[in-house]
């Protein structure tokens, strides 16, 4: 059932390039047929290993031999880490499509892209077998790059390039750590339960950790390497800046966990200090920068740089809490910047032509606009981490690990939140209920599709807020399973 | 059966090859001689055609396997006869709508003799043998580039041609001649077991250095590699397309059996400070130079097939890497990876000429919009570059990994990482060039006044037939991996 997410929108995306070029309504229904056929069998997966699956064990949906010479497996499957974010993809991949229904020039080949982006980020969180991975991550960069360069705003063939290139980089740095894990077992096997049973020699993983961790890192927004992150969702149009923040970002996360923590334990535990230190960083600078920013889409931008921190600094509390904690992050974040993205670049943005902080002061959105200066406010509580949004179980979990183990930073962590809080009263203040005007008396009315957008995410958040044990009971016996063993050495804290 | 004519027999496909390049230059000073050059050259160019086919037919309905003292006959050269008739046919193909001289007979006649050329090295197992066959095809190469004598890039690219490659032979001719005197043979076996057996002299260095250089040359890496710029921009697009693919997989197949099996003793080491004399470090230099500069000439190049000669530059340094795998793999990923790339660079290479032939000149300011105005061919430019760029899930990805693989398993203790390293570096760089190329074709909007264009739809089928070659080697490269070991099993190198 999970395996058809990935087909199902491979299939939308050539059916789209099959279409006549001239017909925009036939291919926005069929994209969004298309993303709420992945999302259904996203949910009917998670149901069915719900009920099928022991709890947290690794369930596989295909194992066949691909390319023998080299031992490559076409295996994908699941355990409740990769459930959750497929659903996260799922729900995030409906809600791009329904906040890029008024992409009106070159539609077909808009949504063709994006359900390949969409297709290769289910096939990364399904597959388990290295080279399987690879070939799914990489397959992303390359829709990404054409989604910003043609239909993105700012500076849009510079943001794209960098990101681009970023992400290449990262994955080359990637391949480098597999190619050497794949010789250094005995060139048998890129699978990853079998890989991750062999015994790395220490100094091997010392180095071979950080060049992986770092290489997908990257694109979760690790700092100092997060700076594609504020100019690519800044460039890119909604739907992409929704995917690059609510799902790519998540990518790189999870690879980090799912590849470089369990293959090399030994290596974590050795650069364990100096990543959360740089996570703490990548917090508080990110939440300090998004401080000062007249532009509204680079408060987001940088606010993301400042969530992603705390699922790298949950996942390198190596306790079961701090990593469940950054799993629910990856979820949280991915729902509620894309909110946030959706509100400020299609809400805001396509109505006023804007996205200025001075210029939308004097618009007073709180009177011209009602729907989306609620929307927006929701969605800024969910980003702040206020009790009753899932950002708050995540965050709290993240911190309460983190405390246990890293006490100094976590304090530092705590601040960023606080600058958090702060960066989006500002943005209200300024954006959603400064003096009025009266220049700026008509503006267009929100559309069912946002309408429809908006309520699907928030009401995401709020479930989870509300009982986030939902998707915990999906993570936190998946973090007992034998993958993850390793990373508890000495019992599971 | 005559038993005087029992000599010819092994050598059949070429006869086939060489007559009907004769009967094209009868037919072009007999029957078609008072034809207009359209029906001339679709006769002549038929008849070529036929003769490739007749040849492969021949190949493929009867087995004659042996080796001589002059020739080898097995699986594994048959197999590549075959390969390279295919090239052959494809090249014809694309001349049918050439438009540059009225010598349509010359012009079919020698590439086939080029095509002799090739298939007779790949057979010769003797020394002299090889420096004939060398000449045999390097000859109607240096007279074919010229062939557009309206054009000035054209003779000065064929006269730097014709100095550079005569010069190289000379240094082969020494070296073979070197050779000849330190272990009195000229059949490599012979040779081997010599090098072998008696100590190490300083000349076999110099004979190695000697002889390498004029192989060096035919694949073009750096620094042998400065004919190849003027070359594939100066020549007629398909003879371009030949030098590009055809004659690179033979130089390479050759490239290999002087190397591994003539001077297989004298391998030396190239493994991270633990450098020892013989070829590996002389092929490493030769990689990285070749890698570096290739990718950064190619960065800043506007004429499209100035960019594709660099980049032919770097993925010959990246196929030097196969020489570092053992002996199970490296010829399985070195053939793998020249085969996808010679059907990748010659779709290139068919493509210019196609948007060449149209009017534009091959600048990449001129392909500005060609997304729109011929959609078919763009996307299967999308295809080729990609593929060169290594994206997956297309053949070149595959190559390319296979090659790292194999480089990276070759020695023990990662010995070769470090030219792994660079090589996935610089292949991360590539992908920027290519993306010039993509970004000019779909995110440019096309110049005002600009009609879509047609092309022959023999040309067309050609090309579309080598993208999806293209991409299902890359999704499945179980079939041509398994075609390879099996000939490469039952044949001696």
């Amino acid at each position: 059932m999970l395996a058809w997410t990935i087909y199902v929108s491979f299939l939308g995306a050539a059916a789209l390039v099959l279409l006549p070029p001239e017909s925009r309504r036939a291919a926005r229904i069929t994209a969004l047929l298309t993303a709420l056929a992945g999302l259904a069998a996203a949910l009917g997966g998670a149901a069915q290993y719900e009920r099928h699956a022991p709890s947290g064990a690794l369930a596989d949906i295909v194992n066949v031999s691909w390319i023998a010479d080299l031992g490559i497996r076409y295996h994908l499957a699941a355990d409740g880490i990769s459930i959750t974010l497929v659903l996260l993809t799922g729900i995030a991949a409906v809600a791009g499509v329904l906040f890029s229904w008024n992409i009106e020039r070159r539609t077909r080949e808009f949504f063709a892209l994006y359900l390949a982006l969409i297709g290769g980020v289910y096939g990364v969180f399904l597959s388990f077998d290295l080279f399987l991975l690879f070939v799914f991550y990489e397959l992303a960069i390359i829709p990404k790059y054409f989604l910003i360069a043609v239909w993105g705003s700012t500076r849009r063939e510079y943001g794209a390039m960098k990101l681009a290139l970023y992400s290449l980089v990262g994955s080359a740095m990637v391949l480098i750590g597999l190619i050497a894990a794949f010789v250094v077992s005995g060139s048998r096997t890129f699978d990853l339960p079998e890989l991750a049973k062999f015994p790395f020699p220490p100094a091997f993983q010392n180095w071979a950790f950080l060049l992986v961790f770092v290489g997908f890192a990257v694109l979760a927004g690790l700092w100092p390497f997060h700076t594609w992150a504020p100019t690519g969702h800044v460039a890119a149009p909604t739907a992409a800046s929704m995917l690059l923040a609510g799902v790519v970002m998540k990518l790189g996360a999870y690879g980090a966990l799912r590849v470089a923590m369990t293959l090399f334990p030994d290596g974590l535990r050795f650069w364990q200090n100096e990543i959360a230190l740089l996570a703490v960083i990548g917090i508080v600078y990110g939440a300090s920068v998004a401080l000062v920013q007249r532009d509204l889409k680079f408060v987001i931008g940088y606010s993301s740089v400042s969530h992603m921190g705390f699922v790298l600094l949950g996942l390198m509390t190596l306790t079961q809490i701090g990593l469940s904690g950054a799993v629910l992050q990856m979820f949280s974040h991915g729902i509620v910047a894309g909110l946030l993205f959706a509100v400020v670049g299609r809400m805001i943005y396509d109505r006023t032509h804007t996205r200025e902080l001075s210029e939308l002061q004097p618009m007073n959105l709180s009177v011209l606009a009602p729907f989306v200066a609620v929307t927006f406010v929701l969605a800024g509580a969910a980003s702040m981490g206020l009790p009753g949004f899932s950002g708050f179980v995540a965050e709290l979990q993240v911190l309460v690990g983190a405390w246990a183990v890293f006490p100094r930073l976590t304090i530092f962590a705590g601040v960023g939140i606080l600058v958090g809080i702060a960066f989006m009263v500002r943005v209200w203040i300024k954006a959603l209920f400064a003096e009025n005007d009266a220049k700026f008396a008509a503006i267009q009315p929100v559309s069912i599709p946002e309408r429809a957008g908006a309520f699907l995410l928030l009401g995401t958040t709020i479930l989870i807020g509300l009982w986030p044990g939902l998707l915990l009971d999906l993570i936190t016996p998946t973090l007992h399973s034998p993958l993850f063993q390793p990373l508890w050495k000495g019992g599971l804290p | 059966m005559n038993s005087s004519l029992d000599w010819m027999l092994p050598l059949v496909p070429e006869e086939i090859v060489i007559v009907s390049a004769l009967v094209a230059l009868v037919l072009d000073l007999s029957v078609v001689r008072r034809k207009s050059v359209a029906v001339r050259a679709a006769v002549i160019g038929a008849t070529a055609s036929l003769g490739c086919l007749a040849a492969m037919l021949w190949i493929a309905r009867w087995h004659d396997y042996g080796t001589s003292e002059m020739l080898a006959l097995t699986p594994l050269t048959q197999f590549l006869k075959m390969v390279l008739l295919a090239l052959t046919l494809v090249v014809a193909v694309l001349s049918f709508g050439a438009r540059f001289s009225r010598h349509v007979g010359e012009y079919f006649a020698l590439l086939l003799l080029a095509a002799a050329g090739l298939m007779l090295l790949i057979s010769s197992e003797n020394l002299l043998v090889i420096f004939i066959a060398l000449e045999l095809l390097s000859v109607p190469l240096y007279v074919l580039t010229a062939f557009n004598k309206s054009s000035l890039p054209s003779a000065e690219a064929a006269l730097k041609y014709f100095l550079f490659g005569s010069v190289a032979a000379a240094f082969t001719l020494f070296g073979i001649s070197l050779l000849y005197g330190l272990t009195g043979g000229l059949q490599l076996g012979a040779i081997a077991a010599k090098l072998g057996t008696q100590p190490v002299e300083p000349v076999c260095y110099a004979a190695l250095v000697m002889t390498l250089a004029g192989f060096a040359f035919k694949v073009a890496v750096a620094p042998f590699h400065f004919w190849a710029p003027d070359v594939y921009q100066g020549a007629p697009a398909p003879i371009a397309c030949f030098v590009a693919s055809a004659s690179k997989v033979a130089s390479f197949f050759v490239l290999a059996r002087i190397i591994v099996v003539g001077f297989g003793p004298l391998h030396g080491s190239a493994v991270w400070e633990g450098f020892r004399a013989g070829w590996m470090p002389l092929l490493a230099v030769l990689a990285v130079l070749s890698m570096v500069v290739g990718n950064i000439a190619a960065l800043v190049q506007t004429s499209v097939k100035r960019l594709l000669a660099y980049s032919a530059i770097a993925h010959g340094g990246y196929a030097l890497l196969a020489f570092f795998g053992n002996p199970r793999q490296m010829l399985p990923a070195l053939f793998f990876y020249v085969i996808t790339y010679s059907l990748t660079v010659l779709g290139a290479f068919a493509v210019v000429a196609v948007v060449e032939n149209s009017g534009s000149p091959d600048r990449l300011a001129d392909w500005a919009g060609l997304g729109r105005r011929a959609p078919l061919l763009s996307a299967c430019m999308f295809v080729f570059m990609l593929s060169l760029a290594g994206i997956p899930p297309l053949s070149g990805f595959f190559g390319k990994f296979y090659l790292f693989t194999a480089a990276a398993a070759g020695t023990p203790h990662l010995g070769m990482l470090w030219l792994v390293i660079v090589a996935v570096a610089a292949s991360a760089i590539s992908l920027y060039y290519y993306l010039q190329v993509l970004k000019q074709i779909y995110t440019t909007d096309p110049p005002a006044g600009s009609t879509p264009f047609r092309s022959p739809h023999a040309v067309l089928v050609s090309i579309s037939l080598l993208a999806g070659l293209v991409i299902a080697f890359g999704c499945a490269p179980g079939w041509l991996l398994g075609k390879l070991s099996f000939v490469l099993n039952s044949s001696i190198l």
